[in-house]
């Protein structure tokens, strides 16, 4: 175990607290960077989907996690952000340019949103945003004149510095890898300087923050705005990965799987963010596999205890059946929820905090040293 | 002209009158007790200073300048700060933090320097930690510093919300209740800090107390209230005396 021995109030500004930080850090890093090269181009795409939705992790994180806040409408933040950038290109407008702009706008839009949610609080500003969402996916199916209603929009490849960043190249992963970078870097900076420290003053006791001088309207308006501009940011990127949107890709699933991303990863430290993205990008190949291979798996594995060759296959079709289910992924988030939230509220991350400390105490560990702490989204205790 | 002055101040909640046209002044550098049974309006006076609510009618002076119409949190950034009859710590955060958010009214950062963390938002930073550390310093909160509040034991968080308070370096201080539920060691703690806070720091004191060990120890003067009105105003054992107060107390 390692003992800190802080001389100097910088030990506790810094980001990285000790060398160890910044070895396993560095390691990461690297491996990131190496990757595109050694993985298959299925993983590497799937790498691009984990930092889209990390960065998103992040935006919610800062709303949900940080300012108590909670949101079922970041999908419709996305979808702004990604029409932003499919209207812009039609006009040619540099990459760069509309990448700002689709964050510029949302984070403004967020910001318009985040008045009336001020005089809402836990499920009633859940509602609200579900409510927003659904009206943002109402005007994109309507308003033809700009986005092309329910035929979508083709998004072209990303022109930078005169050469095409083509959707699949690792130059893409890089561009999306270090968005996600420089965000999570930007909402550290945030938790350790006075706006961060308001954020989480107003999440815990509002009126608290109040008598200490944080303009409370102000600082959720704030708030909302960084998270919905983090939003439209990767709404840019993610338009690009899919090269192609329509209204009905961002629809509530969506802004529910982005609150998977914060509940599994842990809503407590930014880490959640990227663990969540991890584990829900990672449920598609999964259901995939649910769906292509195991049936099979399991009619042979039935046909070796014994079953007849007819019986086999019935087994084996039943279950190619119900792999196949419609709402079947809807279904495995759900028990997914359920699950996290009685066994686990600290998320993935508050688990392996949980095995780091079991190693470095190791015959010494108490389950009771976790006990006080409690999940951190306000609309849990509702009054 | 008086330091502090609520003139006329009343509160009702349809027929109940909480506080009830209630006068008084705070001279700069007492310390003020206001007393009374449970139901008095004490708390209320200070949640009508705070803004936390709104007064039905009267006004409120501090520094010569007119402040019912100063929003919560403006209130703050005069200068007035308080703390709270059930703890209103931020339970999630540290210590360190919960204090440094007594800094908010001394932070002139903005939001894009904070993005980008630049020299002037560490050299800010280092200010409020010098100053935070001072107060844990002042109040012995040593041993606390990275704990997280909902881990600590009652007396301790009391401290930490008197801490808080004192982080905004405030010119008045409104303690409501400073010593409920504290045992006798931290109440008398309590009263010489309370005293300090007067004699070393500066600061005018204004206190909701039902301790009179501790009230009669430590204040300049001391209001004692029933049903929303003033009963009687003056030295802690005039106060303590006066037939209305004592009829107030024993319910002859």
């Amino acid at each position: 175990m390692r003992f800190l021995f802080k001389t100097d109030y910088d030990d506790d500004i810094r980001l990285f607290p000790h060398s160890g930080y910044v070895i396993s850090y560095g390691t990461l890093f690297a491996l990131l960077v190496i990757a595109p090269f050694v993985l298959s181009s299925y993983l590497v795409s799937q790498l691009v989907f984990v930092c889209i939705y990390a960065t998103v992790g992040v935006a919610l994180l800062i709303l949900t996690g940080f300012t108590g806040q909670a949101s079922l409408g970041h999908a419709a933040f996305l979808a702004i952000g990604a029409y932003t950038t499919a209207y812009l290109q039609q006009f040619n407008v540099p990459f760069p340019i509309y990448f700002l702009a689709a964050g510029l706008l949302t984070g403004v839009i967020g910001a318009i949103v985040g008045f009336p949610a001020l005089r809402l609080q836990g499920i009633y500003l859940v509602i609200a945003t579900i409510s927003f969402a659904f009206i943002v996916e109402e005007i994109l199916a309507r308003w033809e004149s700009v986005t092309h209603g329910n035929e979508g929009m083709r998004i072209k490849t990303i022109q930078l510095f005169g050469t095409q960043v083509s959707r699949d190249s690792p130059a893409f992963y890089f561009l999306c890898l270090a968005v996600l970078v420089l965000t999570i870097v930007g909402a550290l900076n945030l938790l350790r300087s006075p706006t961060g420290r308001a954020f989480v003053a107003i999440r815990d006791s509002e009126t608290a923050a109040r008598s200490l001088g944080i303009n409370v309207a102000l600082y959720k308006v704030k708030s909302f705005a960084i998270s919905a501009a983090i939003t439209g940011f990767a709404g840019c990127l993610f338009a690009h990965k899919l090269s192609f949107i329509s209204p009905e890709m961002f629809t509530l699933q969506l802004s529910i799987e982005f609150i998977i991303v914060i509940l599994i990863g842990g809503t407590f430290s930014l880490h959640g963010a990227v663990l969540g993205a991890i584990f829900v990008v990672m449920i598609d190949p999964f259901l995939t596999y649910l769906k292509d291979d195991m049936p099979g798996a399991i009619g042979h594995f039935a046909a070796l205890l014994g079953a007849g060759a007819t019986r086999a296959t019935q087994i084996q079709d039943s279950v190619a059946a119900f792999a196949s289910a419609n709402g079947l992924k809807g279904a495995i988030y759900g028990i997914i929820i359920i699950l996290f939230v009685l066994f686990e509220p600290l998320g993935l991350y508050g688990r392996w905090l949980k095995i780091k400390l079991f190693f470095q105490l190791f015959p010494l560990y108490k389950r009771a040293t976790f006990k006080h702490q409690k999940i951190y989204v306000k609309s849990e205790r509702l009054r | 002209m008086s330091y502090f002055r609520a003139e006329n101040l009343s509160l009702h909640f349809g027929g109940l009158k909480a506080v009830d046209a209630v006068s008084f002044a705070v001279e700069k550098g007492e310390i003020l007790s206001i007393i009374g049974p449970n139901g008095a309006g004490k708390s209320s006076i200070f949640n009508l200073i705070s803004r936390i609510y709104t007064p039905t009618s009267g006004k409120i002076f501090f520094e010569d300048r007119d402040i019912t119409e100063e929003p919560a949190y403006g209130i703050a950034r005069l200068g007035i700060a308080r703390t709270f009859q059930n703890i209103e710590l931020f339970e999630n955060a540290t210590v360190l933090n919960n204090l440094l958010v007594g800094r908010h009214r001394h932070s002139t950062t903005r939001l894009w320097q904070e993005l980008l963390f630049l020299p002037s938002v560490r050299a800010n930073e280092r200010e409020h930690r010098r100053r935070v550390e001072q107060v844990i310093e002042f109040l012995d909160l040593e041993p606390y510093r990275d704990k997280l509040i909902s881990g600590l034991p009652y007396g301790v968080r009391k401290v930490i919300e008197l801490a808080r308070a004192l982080c905004a370096e405030p010119k008045l201080i409104l303690l409501d209740e400073p010593s409920s539920g504290l045992n006798v060691e931290e109440t008398d703690d309590m009263s010489f800090w309370i005293r300090d806070m007067k004699s070393e720091l500066g600061i005018t004191v204004v206190m909701v107390e039902h301790d009179m060990t501790l009230v009669s120890r430590v204040s300049d003067r001391v209001i004692a209230l029933n049903y929303g009105r003033v009963l009687a105003m003056g030295a802690p054992a005039e106060v303590q005396r006066h037939p209305d107060v004592v009829a107030a107390y024993l319910g002859a």
